[in-house]
């Protein structure tokens, strides 16, 4: 079989696109190297929708953020992943960097971000921020900016494409992609071979490796490495998304409450080389809570949670790479930095826009269904509800994750909904147990007790990430008796 | 809806609320106990190593064998319970909400309410440890559950963070496995559990403690093989140079336990800085009829601690369904106690006056190990009204005192009692 579109990479920009594409009456399937979709930098990141004003004119995803901004709400709507407009704050603690928040004002105006405000009433400024420093001198407020769970939604993003059609293949790291007679023939290292008439290479820190296999080599991206500390949810209440006053290198470190309620410090940006390196630092970690506690002095330092990486695709324009390249049928959607996220339904319009030009037939499909439901909650449900609920599917009631309060049937449908969850990361990111104050350590081997039932495989076979992640190394008595054999 | 009506209704099935349950049965009243897990036993089920029962039972058992016995005595004495059954919300009015897979949501009214869910680990997070997140990380209760409940090892070659008790105790349970635990790292310069469990699981199978170092770096990307670990100046920063790489495939965490309050701050209830509820001196948090006792309102040292605070929590919420229920009470004052110099935390947080006349009972800890100390209560005039000198204090082994206060000669009028510990002035020792 010969898909019309083979889409190299599952992070949010892939799955995007072909949620996209799913609208139409073609054969897509989506490649991606790691045991789930969402894996890379779609799931190390700080999950705010921007209002648009951030980056410098010149760039080509300056418009693209805003134009994605805009996007949203329609996105929001159809697929049900968690996001609220909360609205952000841009902080200057000197008089000196009202200029600059003045500057950015202005330019956001005349590229039509919605409803910017410059606030220097401190009373105001605290009245709809209460945790921040009262070293604040201004803001400017951005009403539309926002906050989303970004794992969640491309986990939405891939249900949807793949109940529209979209073919969707986990654990196939691309090794060799060969274009003979405008076919792609592309290889993976676990023999698969899959052939289609376009290739999209959204191959996110890996896109240059995917485009030299073709001959493509005119950018490169480098890792640079953010880091994290995340909050209990009852540690601090934050109404807006806080950035510091922007400096020429970088958006500062912020603080930024998420969609379920937790509240998180960072990133800092290291320029680093190892596109695994996920680690995080003693030095990094001061640096980003010294960062945040300057905007939010009252952080409860203690009731951090977890601290975590993530790796940020820069290429080397630091520009978005959006190219219908010089072979025919050969797209790179690469450089999806921030405001990649912001950007991403854009950036998918754009996408269109190239294969249209290519000549690919863009017919929308009859039964096309743009609607992905709302993943049911245990915690949304009234009690009335619930009482149904529970009489209805006894599995409601059986609470697998206490701190977050996630039953059995949300695991469940977790592993059962399309591009449904095979790993115990796979089953935290998209419906939460684990992701609590006490991080698995009561649920965790309750969930692969689940996913050993469900998947039909042996309990010591369930990982945490896919190969080589598993959590057990044998039975009791193995080694025992192993040494007892071999005469120790 | 199903609803039901009775007079205690005890959360957590663990050794505090099996205890508890059975005072009040025995008192006449009707007790129920929610428990969310599968089985009445709580952590103890997990807990197969002996040492519960010393001072309960005059015997040394195991903790199944230790569980077993007063779930026996709940079953002989029909107390009511309800297994996998998750209590949702406790309303100020002491109205519970719950749900079951046998019965959906369920609506309890009670006349009182005892608070026994117990604690939970502190995990990496709390502690910020550097580096990757890999596979093979796992709290010491969790890889106890997967050893001892499920019969799986899950690594070969451990490095244990933190000398807490159930570290401790895993690292002997896993070298009877035949896997070797490299080294137990205590960040403190002393351990921070037992000093039984440091000769018994540690000294006799020759693990390694190394004290007053640290893990500074997780290595392993996709499973963990190996931490740095570091030595720590007093702030707890690293000095420089001191790094040692120890390798392991299983990292495991026994950094602390936290009371689970979640349920507590829900009803309204207020905590105190040990993350446990604020008591009076008959475990009543700040909501009246609502007791608390075990590991929910402080982290004791050994089960047979939280068994007899259960009792008491019992027999106080007994005294109040009994006595206090409807009724106006006239005397409302209160003593606060604080912890001074030294001491951590102090329960109960509040003493009511009209019980001064009444043996006592304290319990706290101390932020810092010595030795030839003295324990003082002072009240807001800063007047000792109570010594007692004590050779040796550790964080790590909670202080009970039973005090009555009136005879120690407490002015009525004091509104705060301050507990320290402090060095044994010179004179003192010469003098006595």
């Amino acid at each position: 079989m010969i898909y019309d579109i083979i889409i190299i990479g599952g992070g949010v920009i892939g799955c995007c696109i072909a949620r996209t594409l799913s609208k139409y009456d073609l054969k897509v399937c989506l490649l991606e190297k790691e045991a789930d979709i969402a894996s890379g930098t779609t799931k190390g990141n700080s999950g705010v929708v921007h209002a648009g004003y951030a980056s410098s004119r010149e760039y080509i995803k300056r418009n693209l953020c805003i134009r994605g901004n805009k996007l949203y709400t329609q996105a929001q709507k159809e697929l049900n992943f968690p996001m609220k407009r909360i609205g952000s704050f841009v902080v200057a603690l000197e008089d000196s960097q009202i200029k600059i928040l003045n500057e950015e004002r202005k330019k956001g105006i005349q590229d039509d971000v919605p409803g910017l405000e410059l606030i220097l009433d401190k009373k105001q400024i605290k009245s709809m921020e209460p945790n921040l420093t009262d070293e604040v001198v201004g803001v400017l407020h951005a009403p539309t900016a926002g906050i989303v769970s970004p794992y969640e939604m491309t986990f939405a993003l891939a249900e949807n494409a793949a109940m529209n059609g979209v073919k969707f293949f986990r654990n196939q790291k691309v090794k060799k992609i060969k274009h003979q007679d405008y076919v792609f023939n592309v290889k993976t290292s676990v023999g698969g071979e899959f052939q289609g008439r376009n290739v999209i290479n959204a191959a996110g820190l890996f896109a240059r490796k995917i485009s030299k296999m073709v001959g493509l080599d005119y950018f490169e991206i480098n890792p640079r490495k953010g880091e994290y500390i995340l909050f209990d949810r009852n540690a601090l209440h934050l109404n807006k998304i806080l950035f510091p006053t922007p400096t020429k290198v970088s958006k500062g470190i912020l603080v930024c409450p998420t969609v379920h309620g937790n509240t998180f410090l960072g990133p800092n940006a290291q320029n680093i080389t190892d596109k695994s390196d996920i680690s995080t630092t003693t030095a990094g970690l001061k640096e980003i809570l010294e960062g945040g506690l300057k905007l939010v002095p009252n952080i409860p330092v203690r009731s951090s949670i977890r601290n975590f990486s993530g790796l940020r695709a820069v290429p080397n324009n630091l520009d978005f790479i959006i190219d219908n390249t010089d072979v025919y049928g050969f797209i790179n959607v690469v450089g999806s930095l921030s405001p990649g996220l912001t950007s991403c339904y854009a950036i998918a319009e754009r996408v269109i826009e190239f294969l249209e030009l290519l000549g690919v037939e863009l017919k929308v499909k009859e039964d096309y269904n743009p609607i992905r439901p709302k993943p049911e909650t245990f915690k949304d449900f009234s009690k009335e509800e619930l009482d149904k609920k529970i009489i209805e599917d006894p599995a409601w009631a059986k609470i697998i994750c206490r701190c977050e309060t996630i039953s059995e049937r949300e695991i469940l449908n977790a592993i059962h909904a399309p591009v449904g969850a095979t790993t115990v990361d796979g089953v935290k990111f998209r419906c939460r147990p684990g992701m609590g104050r006490c991080q698995g350590g009561f649920c965790r081997p309750r969930v692969m007790e689940i996913l050993s039932r469900e998947l039909n495989l042996p309990f010591q076979a369930i990982t945490k990430k896919g190969e080589d992640t598993q959590f057990l190394v044998g039975k009791t008595k193995d080694f025992i008796l192993e040494r007892i054999k071999g005469g120790n | 809806m199903k609803q039901y009506e009775i007079d205690v209704a005890i959360i957590g099935g663990g050794s505090a609320g099996l205890a508890s349950a059975v005072v009040v049965k025995k008192a006449g009243l009707n007790p129920l106990i929610l428990e969310r897990d599968k089985e009445l036993g709580g952590i103890l089920l997990q807990c197969i190593h002996v040492g519960f029962g010393l001072y309960e039972f005059k015997e040394e058992l195991t903790g199944p064998e230790f569980a077993q016995r007063f779930i026996n005595e709940v079953k002989e004495l029909g107390i009511a319970y309800k297994l996998n059954t998750m209590v949702i919300e406790i309303t100020k009015n002491k109205t519970i909400y719950a749900v079951n897979n046998e019965e959906g949501l369920i609506k309890i009214k009670t006349k009182a309410i005892i608070l026994s869910m117990g604690c939970r680990e502190r995990t990496r997070g709390a502690i910020n440890i550097p580096g990757f997140r890999p596979a093979g990380i796992y709290t010491a209760g969790q890889a106890q559950r997967f050893v001892n409940m499920e019969g799986y090892l899950p690594g070969k070659t451990y490095v244990i963070l933190g000398s807490g008790d159930i570290g401790m105790i895993m690292a002997r349970r896993l070298t009877w496995e035949g896997c070797k635990v490299q080294a137990v790292v205590e960040i403190l310069p002393y351990v921070s559990g037992l000093l039984r469990n440091q000769v018994q699981c540690l000294e006799d199978y020759g693990i390694p403690l190394i004290t007053g170092y640290t893990i500074t770096k997780i290595h392993g990307r996709d499973k963990i093989q190996a931490v740095t670990v570091s030595k720590v100046d007093r702030n707890f920063d690293r000095v420089i140079g001191s790094d040692k790489f120890i390798e392991c495939d299983a990292l495991l965490l026994s950094v602390g336990l936290i009371p689970e309050n979640e349920l507590t701050l829900n009803a309204g209830a207020e905590l105190s800085s040990n993350n446990g509820p604020i008591v009076d001196n008959n475990l009543e948090t700040t909501i009246e009829g609502i007791f608390a006792c075990g590991n929910v309102l402080q982290v004791h040292d050994l089960v047979d601690m939280v068994t007899a605070e259960a009792k008491r929590a019992g027999e106080y919420a007994v005294d109040y369904i009994k006595n206090r229920l409807g009724k106006e009470v006239s005397d409302k004052e209160k003593i606060k106690c604080v912890p001074g110099k030294n001491v951590n935390y102090v329960k109960p947080d509040f003493i009511n006056k009209k019980d001064i006349s009444k043996d006592l009972i304290f319990t706290f800890r101390v932020k810092e190990p010595g030795r030839r100390k003295l324990i003082q209560f002072k009240d807001n005039n800063n007047k000792v009204i109570y010594k007692r000198k004590k050779i040796h204090v550790i964080p790590s082994e909670m202080i009970e005192l039973k005090i009555n206060l009136e005879k120690n000669n407490i002015n009525p009028a004091c509104g705060q009692i301050e507990i320290e510990v402090i060095d044994r002035p010179e004179v003192l020792i010469e003098g006595e």
